[in-house]
């Protein structure tokens, strides 16, 4: 049944992940978008932030425009005359970066809140608990929205609301996994012994819980992105002078009646080619992980 | 003695899946007559469910009835399309589950499971539908059957449960039912009770019954004839008593003699050594040699079935008369 | 029954007053609200009393009762921008927004379900494999992605739909509905397909799970066994048996999309409470921020409080728990 190579549950995991090739090839976007994103001054062929470098004569340009800079504006200039590629790097490096950062951040506090309230038991439980369950009854989108509006713009308070909009589902995640391992038997064994409780829960219940985790964390950054981009879109999120793929797709959107496609569409292909490629690694991980699937 | 009701010849189900092909029934061969009561033994996994699930044409892929016929009053169900199974099912032939927790829908009452179970058949007036349910309701002793027609399944006991079960299925009045383990999830006291309920039953209606079952103690009080199946195969068969009273099988004997009643008080219980084998990976020869005390080299060699005298059994080391 | 229906209204009370503290204070107590309602330029003078009509030199606390209070009597106060009740406000906008939430999760459902249950009968066909493709992208796509992209290819490309407004309306009860002229239809279809395409995709999930699993169940076997077509198997036995968890889904997901509405009423200048909450929160309008966000909770915990009673009724086993 199973093969002898694969011995390690990695080492399966890895080599179950290799048979779906939707998978894989999402992953290598994933990495590819990514690399590019983190490369971003390397590949992109002017820094849309130096505002000195703008020719506003080059606004608007459609795909293969050649501009005062003397190269191809490959994907075409945008309303304030920024090479379009190059917006779209910076603004793919920036997506990610909030995403990522979000995303680690909602983790560590979901989780631990989670894991502490499985923990700990009796009314900090309920407590925590039904905290968490209020907030998620409320859309994230809402939460963020509201805010971002009182913290106000720039990257960290931006950050900070996507964490406070994301952080009750690996709460509760965290939570549920950790209360059904604290009920094995083992643990209620391990606890029964001299052991420090504190290293039954680092070493036995929060490795068990990672697997669930790991499938929301995949999720909640592509939600992140997606996150970010809709409230930058709704003029919430970042400073005009940093754009993000969300304010380059909503800038543009003015002149796409106009027939000047190029100025939303390629951002928002952009960004939904890397939330689809997150979205499909993280499918496939939750269906391996999930073992009522398996035959 | 008439022509069997049931006649099945080198019935092969099997499992298609990652993993290889799983033969969960290989080449598996019987008769039931009218009305009679057949026992089919054999440990979990031995592909006595599916063969009961083949008889109806039920496998559920990635299953299939790869070889083999089964004919019902002469009627060739193998390859027959699902329209017609399906008229057959229920009316001709049905089948009672082990667990009465999950066989009856949990939001539906019993009335209307049984509304959909007369109505797959025929179109009868609520009144004339109502009427035959209370009436089979009450035959298999459920008490003010008229007052519970319109309760869920989870305000009946276990036993009780089980007990509306048998009802749907008898209530088409087929010419055979497939019972298989019904009454092992419940309390030994209420399965003695429905045993005997069902023999009579099948008695007064001239049902044939299949009584699938690990459990020889339980398929000895109820079956005229019995089957011992493993890995897929039928290994032995027979009249129960002589069966019981000598197994040719090594197999059948270390069943009974892993029963309880058969052990001296304080004695410890025999028990077969190892597990049954995977359906996957069977082993060559006599699947049965890995366990068996008296295998030899001969036993790498799949052994023909051995008939005398109605009764059957497939080893290369029959047991003899009085070895039990 | 009652006594469940009780212990559940109860509860439902706590958790409002625990969001309304929560939505005061996070609004409220961060920032300077007067700065939206006076120049800078006034005099001092002036300054302290709008400060003291307001109330806003008073306690946290105090505030709130205060607040509290107005809000029992059916005063969520007044609107700084629009110098209205914010009640009369919202309610102006309310049923717009309705109307398109109540087309999108009615719309995903009726398809969704039926596509979601196909998906989880025969799980291995090409249909069932795209369905599954739909239900990945509508998960993934951002919503204002989606309105864009519809925008684009149907109304600027092809042309035949409107790209924002609610069309010609109707008056009913003193309320306008778009949905009962032509017009209005055309103009409700886009913003409704674009919400509803995260729903669509959920209840396809959903349907899926449902059905792949009760399709292995006993039950369904054992309604097969009694010679029952697939058909009824499949709308007699399953359905019911999903019913539960899509019931369930589509109360969340009505409140939820009522909330959501926001960036598809942007997008596609949709005049309803969505629209309002984003003009509201640009110029820092906070009477209608506070009345929104506690109008919407009050309707996520009737909603949720409607589908416990729905989920009552459709499961036998629940309702003899609780009697």
């Amino acid at each position: 049944m199973e093969k002898a190579e694969a011995a390690s549950p990695l080492g399966r995991f890895c080599a179950e992940f290799s048979e779906s090739r939707v998978a894989v090839a999402a992953l290598a976007v994933v990495v590819l978008v990514i690399g590019l994103a983190v490369l971003a001054p390397l590949f992109a062929p002017q820094d849309p932030y130096d505002i000195g470098k703008l020719v506003l004569g080059d606004a608007r340009r459609p795909p293969g425009f050649v501009g005062a800079g003397g190269y191809v504006h490959w994907l075409g200039t945008d309303a304030q005359g920024r090479d379009l590629l190059s917006a779209i790097l910076y603004g793919l490096r920036i997506s990610v970066q909030i995403g990522v950062a979000a995303g680690a951040i909602a983790f560590a506090v979901g989780a631990t809140l989670g894991a502490t309230a499985a923990f700990m038991g009796g009314r900090v439980e309920i407590l925590i608990m039904r905290f968490i369950d209020l907030q998620l009854s409320f859309p994230a989108i809402l939460l963020a929205l509201v805010l971002s509006a009182i913290l106000g713009q720039g990257k960290g308070q931006l950050i900070a609301a996507l964490v406070a909009a994301q952080y009750a589902y690996f709460a509760r995640t965290a939570h549920g996994a950790a209360s059904a391992e604290r009920a094995k038997d083992y643990v209620v064994a391990a606890l029964s012994t001299p052991m420090p409780a504190s290293r039954v829960v680092f070493r036995h219940i929060l490795p068990n819980c990672l697997p669930p985790l790991i499938v929301v964390a995949t999720v909640q950054i592509a939600n992140s992105i997606a996150l970010e981009a809709t409230l930058s879109f709704l003029g919430l999120g970042l400073p005009v002078t940093h754009p993000s793929l969300g304010m380059l797709i909503a800038n543009g959107f003015q002149y796409m009646l106009s027939g000047r496609y190029w100025i939303s569409i390629y951002p928002g292909v952009a960004l939904i080619v890397l939330i689809l490629a997150i979205n499909l690694v993280g499918d496939q991980i939750r269906d391996q992980l999930n073992p009522r699937l398996k035959r | 003695m008439s022509a069997p009701l049931l006649q099945v010849r080198d019935l092969a189900t099997h499992f298609f899946m990652r993993e290889g092909v799983a033969k969960a029934v290989d080449g598996v061969s019987f008769e039931l007559g009218q009305g009679e009561i057949l026992g089919l033994v054999g440990e979990s996994g031995s592909g006595k469910s599916v063969t009961g699930y083949s008889l109806l044409g039920l496998v559920d892929p990635p299953g299939r009835i790869v070889a083999g016929s089964i004919k019902l009053n002469g009627q060739e169900l193998v390859g027959l399309p699902q329209a017609e199974l399906r008229r057959m099912r229920g009316r001709r032939m049905a089948m009672v589950f082990q667990d009465p927790m999950t066989t009856l829908n949990p939001v539906l009452t019993v009335a209307t499971q049984i509304k959909y179970a007369i109505g797959a058949h025929e179109s009868v007036s609520a009144k004339a539908g109502r009427a035959r349910a209370i009436d089979v309701l009450t035959r298999v002793g459920i008490p003010d059957a008229a007052a519970r027609l319109d309760d869920y399944p989870h305000q009946f006991s276990g036993g009780m449960r089980q007990r509306v079960a048998i009802a749907i299925a008898l209530l088409n009045r087929p010419d055979m039912i497939v019972a298989d383990e019904p009454t092992t999830a419940l309390d030994v006291s209420i399965q003695a009770q429905i045993l005997a309920e069902m023999k009579s039953l099948v008695r007064d209606l001239g049902t044939a019954l299949i009584w699938i079952s690990h459990d020889l103690a339980a398929v000895s009080a109820l079956a005229g004839r019995i089957m011992v199946m493993y890995a897929g195969r039928i290994v032995e068969y027979g009249p129960t008593a002589a069966v019981l009273r000598a197994p040719r099988h090594p197999y059948t004997r270390g069943l009974l003699d892993s029963l309880p009643m058969r052990a001296e008080p304080g004695q410890e219980l025999a028990q077969i050594p190892g597990a049954p084998p995977s359906l996957a990976a069977l082993p060559p020869g006599c699947p049965f040699h890995p366990r068996c005390p008296s295998a030899d080299a001969i036993c790498q060699t799949a052994p023909a079935t051995t008939a005398s005298g109605g009764r059957g059994w497939r080893c290369h080391h029959p047991l003899l008369d009085g070895a039990a | 029954m009652l006594g469940f229906l009780i212990q559940r209204l109860m509860q439902a009370a706590v958790v409002m007053l625990a969001i309304s503290a929560l939505v005061f204070v996070g609004v409220f107590a961060i920032g300077n609200p007067i700065d939206v309602l006076i120049s800078p330029d006034v005099t001092q003078q002036i300054r302290l009393d709008t400060i003291a009509r307001y109330g806003f030199d008073r306690p946290l606390w105090e505030q709130y009762l205060a607040f509290l209070n107005r809000l029992i009597h059916g005063d969520f106060g007044r609107s700084f921008v629009f110098n209205m009740p914010v009640l009369n406000l919202i309610l102006s906008r309310l049923p717009a927004t309705l109307e398109l939430t109540l087309a999108a999760v009615l719309g995903a459902t009726l398809i969704g379900v039926p596509l979601g249950m196909f998906a989880g009968y025969r799980p291995d066909g090409v249909p069932s494999r795209i369905i599954m493709a739909v239900s990945v992208l509508g998960f993934a796509l951002p919503t204002f992605w989606i309105g864009l992209m519809l925008i684009m290819v149907f109304a600027v490309q092809l042309g035949w739909l409107p790209a924002g407004g609610r069309g010609e309306t109707v008056h009913i009860l003193g309320v306008e509905w778009s949905f009962l002229t032509l017009n209005g239809l055309r103009h409700l279809f886009l913003p409704a397909l674009t919400l509803s395409l995260f729903r669509l995709a959920l209840m396809i999930r959903l349907a899926r799970a449902g059905m792949r699993e009760a399709i292995l169940s006993d039950y369904v076997k054992f309604a097969r066994a009694q010679g029952l077509s697939e058909m009824k198997v499949v709308c007699g036995h399953v359905l019911k048996n999903i019913s539960i968890p899509i019931v369930t889904v589509f109360g969340l997901e009505l409140a939820a999309t009522l909330a959501f509405a926001v960036v598809t009423e942007t997008i596609f200048s949709w005049p309803g409470l969505g629209k309002l909450i984003i003009d509201s929160i640009q110029s820092l309008d906070r009477p209608v921020m506070v009345a929104y966000l506690v109008l919407v909770a009050f309707l996520f915990i009737m909603i949720n409080f409607m589908v416990d009673i729905a989920y009552a009724a459709l499961d036998p086993r629940l309702r003899a728990g609780r009697a």
